[in-house]
């Protein structure tokens, strides 16, 4: 760094001198060149206020002491700006090496977790997941029987960010592993929630629902550890209802038990599930309410499931004063006419 | 978005008074200091919930590792005056089976 000063030092006297007797745009040029290649070196602000001081100093020797004081003066304030101006530097360098980390893990989480939603008969399946931000901390997963059942999680992992994608894997692989069509959706909680209380960190905890459908008798049969209602649409009646369910969130005790629920899909009927990003979205500064987020879902209920939650997610996303500040999954159900 | 955590420490007895809202960004000034408080055998922690005016699902895991720890060292945890939507999210939840809850007293107000 000293080299490039010493170098430049005669250089800018030359450029101060013919700036001080005429003022010419040339010197203010030049000036602004050699700032450049000061910056590309990493010159801090106090060397070249320090040179500023020796070349006015070889040029006036006869300088106030009043002038040499001020001059002093700077350097001392252009010291104490330069340490802080370099520790930000040095955190923004870390925060891009962070930032860099997280997408890595945001794109293994997405190759970790992918999953396609099923092509079935008679049944017409949607699903959007958004991030609030580069990690999700919601989940949904399908898969396939043999016999054609649909088994469908629905998942939201408290404690966001890395702790909660890595856990979120395991949850997964630990579904893959269930011989599918010979277990119930409560029982499949029941496995899950003694796989997260062992392995999971006794800050996080997973709220989930495990549905199951099955095309030979159109019956959805599903259970729910702690997670946010989903919806039944009953076409007949042109009505919505609240799925009440209980059970405890997955991770907080040892030894739960699951309740089964069931209902039949008949033709036209929805079922929308959803995580408490949806629910907790904001209008105006308040808090919607559950009708509200039904409103949406009624304006676009004629269109195929996944223009439907697609729609809806937009919807929300145009609302005034929208900050998502959870991460949004919903995935709609919708029992072909 | 701010919280303010207020706590009196009386003869076995630590009453935590929140004002604000518990969320993703204030979750860990929280259990930093109820923690501690749970930690104490034989203490009773009362959380007094009256102005959280929002609680999203990160603030309900400080209060699962909350509930653990009073278990593993005999204290006790309390959380009193709970509005309805912070209510709501303790009984999606499931947790209100198992935590000692009080929700706001609807009659006085």
């Amino acid at each position: 760094m000293g080299e490039v000063i010493n170098s430049s030092i005669e250089g800018y006297k030359d450029l101060l001198k013919s700036f001080i007797e005429t003022q010419d745009e040339r010197s203010l040029y030049g000036v602004e060149m050699m700032s450049k290649s000061f910056l590309k070196n990493n010159i801090l602000p106090e060397e070249i206020v320090d040179m500023h001081i020796q070349a006015l100093e070889e040029l006036y020797p006869e300088l106030s002491q009043e002038v040499k004081h001020s001059m002093n003066f700077l350097l001392e304030a252009m010291i104490s700006y330069g340490i802080k101006q370099q520790e930000i530097q040095s955190l923004k360098e870390k925060q891009f090496a962070i930032q860099s980390e997280i997408s890595v893990a945001a794109k293994m989480q997405n190759t970790l977790l992918k999953t396609e939603i099923p092509q079935a008969k008679g049944i017409d399946i949607g699903a959007i997941s958004v991030p609030a931000h580069q990690l999700n901390g919601d989940y949904y997963h399908f898969v396939k029987g043999k016999d054609d059942t649909i088994g469908l999680a629905i998942a939201d992992v408290i404690g966001k960010g890395i702790p909660a994608a890595l856990s979120m894997s395991m949850i997964k692989y630990a579904i893959d592993s269930y011989p599918e069509e010979s277990m119930k959706p409560n029982v499949i909680l029941e496995n899950l929630n003694r796989v997260v209380e062992r392995n999971v960190d006794p800050n996080m905890f997973i709220t989930m629902i495990y549905a199951q459908y099955s095309p030979r008798d159109n019956k959805l049969r599903f259970s729910s550890a702690g997670h946010e209602p989903g919806f039944y649409y009953n076409a007949k009646e042109n009505k919505f209802t609240e799925l009440k369910t209980k059970g405890l969130a997955l991770g907080v005790l040892g030894n739960v038990q699951y309740q089964e629920y069931m209902l039949e899909m008949k033709p036209g009927d929805m079922v929308i599930f959803l995580t408490d990003g949806v629910t907790e979205t904001k209008d105006q500064g308040r808090f919607i309410e559950t009708q509200e987020v039904l409103d949406p879902i009624k304006k676009y209920k004629d269109l195929s499931a996944q223009e439907m939650v697609e729609h809806v997610f937009k919807y929300f996303e145009q609302l005034q004063d929208f900050k998502r500040r959870d991460d949004f999954t919903l995935i709609i159900l919708k029992k072909e006419v | 978005m701010e919280l303010n955590i207020d706590i009196v420490e009386e003869r076995n007895k630590s009453v935590v008074r929140l004002s604000g809202e518990i969320d993703v960004y204030t979750a860990p000034q929280l259990k930093e200091k109820l923690l501690p408080l749970t930690k104490m055998t034989g203490n009773e922690v009362e959380v007094d919930m009256e102005f959280v005016s929002y609680m999203d699902s990160t603030g309900l895991g400080v209060f699962i590792s909350a509930l653990k720890s009073s278990n593993e060292n005999s204290s006790k945890l309390k959380m009193i005056n709970l509005s309805d939507r912070v209510y709501r999210v303790f009984n999606i939840t499931g947790l209100h089976e198992i935590m000692d809850l009080e929700r706001i007293n609807k009659v006085e107000r």
